[in-house]
């Protein structure tokens, strides 16, 4: 075989990983805006608990709804964008959004992550607010581990950041929303440049 | 010669690389995932199929949904150390001339 063979080989190697596996296609710009929705949504939060009338954060009745609503808008944004760009990207390049990998991706995800959401209800219940942002972290960067499976991007690095993250606020929980900001903000940003960068080179 | 070793005959060929290539970024796939895949006949499909499950490089799996039968493949752990083999002497072919 010549040199041209051996770089036809390798091209197509390539190629089929990443249309059978194609969820390395959760494009970087989806990464960045996740970000920045998150960092928005945290200053939304910071203006709230500080014009509650408290210079620390503890969380009451209105206050707590609000902020409740906040970070569902910004989870819903962010699923909302991903799937956006991820169904544009697919449909570039001519292959289905829904299939078995798909659903294997999603469920991988979904199950740490819904685990975990209902684990911080349960505690918040209790009032013990200060682990939450820490929780989340953890089990956020849990779904990226689980799910990573199924992609041959770098999302379980992204993954290890965030239990890190997650782990520093469970054992400093004053810095819980600090963390939060880092983990769900600036980490996606940087995670999005990433992808970008490589997405542009390849 | 030591590169020439790594080369793998069984992927010289371009279906049996690209089923290798499917299923070690995958846990598993079935038969029609492969076949849209790589845009293959089903004869040609399973006949390389075969070929890979003779080395042990791939396993199969027969199981019924409902009624209709499914078969799904997955990479050994010896093909998938084989593949990597393999990959890693052609990137040092190119990279030598």
């Amino acid at each position: 075989m010549s040199e041209q063979d051996y770089l036809k080989d390798i091209s197509e190697i390539k190629n089929l990983m990443n249309r059978s596996s194609r969820f390395i296609s959760l494009s970087g710009l989806s990464g960045i805006l996740a970000g920045i929705y998150a960092l928005m949504g945290a200053a939304v939060a910071y203006w709230l608990v500080t014009n509650s009338g408290r210079d620390y954060m503890i969380l009451d009745g209105k206050v707590f709804q609000l902020l409740m609503l906040d970070l569902f808008l910004v989870g819903f944004l962010s699923v909302v964008t991903a799937i956006y760009f991820t169904t544009k990207k697919a449909k570039k390049a001519g292959v289905k959004v829904w299939d078995d990998l798909t659903k294997r991706l999603l469920i991988n995800f979904l199950i740490p992550l819904v685990a975990g959401g209902i684990y911080i209800l349960i505690i918040l219940g209790q009032q013990k607010y200060g682990q939450t942002g820490g929780l989340m972290l953890i089990f956020y960067g849990l779904a990226l581990v689980n799910a990573s499976k199924y992609t041959i991007g770098k999302i379980r690095y992204l993954g290890y950041v965030e239990i890190v993250l997650g782990l520093i606020g469970a054992w400093l929980p004053g810095y819980g929303f600090w963390l939060w900001v880092l983990g769900f903000g600036v980490m996606h940003i940087i995670y999005g440049a990433i992808m970008m960068v490589q997405e542009k080179k390849s | 010669m030591g590169i020439i070793d790594n080369i793998n005959k069984l992927f010289d060929h371009r279906i049996r690389l690209g089923i290798m290539s499917i299923l070690v970024v995958n846990d598993d796939a079935d038969f029609n995932r492969l076949k849209e895949l790589l845009d293959v006949t089903d004869g040609n499909l399973a006949s390389h199929l075969k070929a890979l499950e003779k080395e042990e490089y791939i396993l199969v799996e027969k199981q019924f949904i409902g009624r209709k039968p499914n078969t799904r493949y997955s990479a050994t752990k010896l093909g998938k150390a084989e593949f990597r083999k393999h990959i890693s002497a052609l990137e040092k072919l190119i990279k030598k001339k």
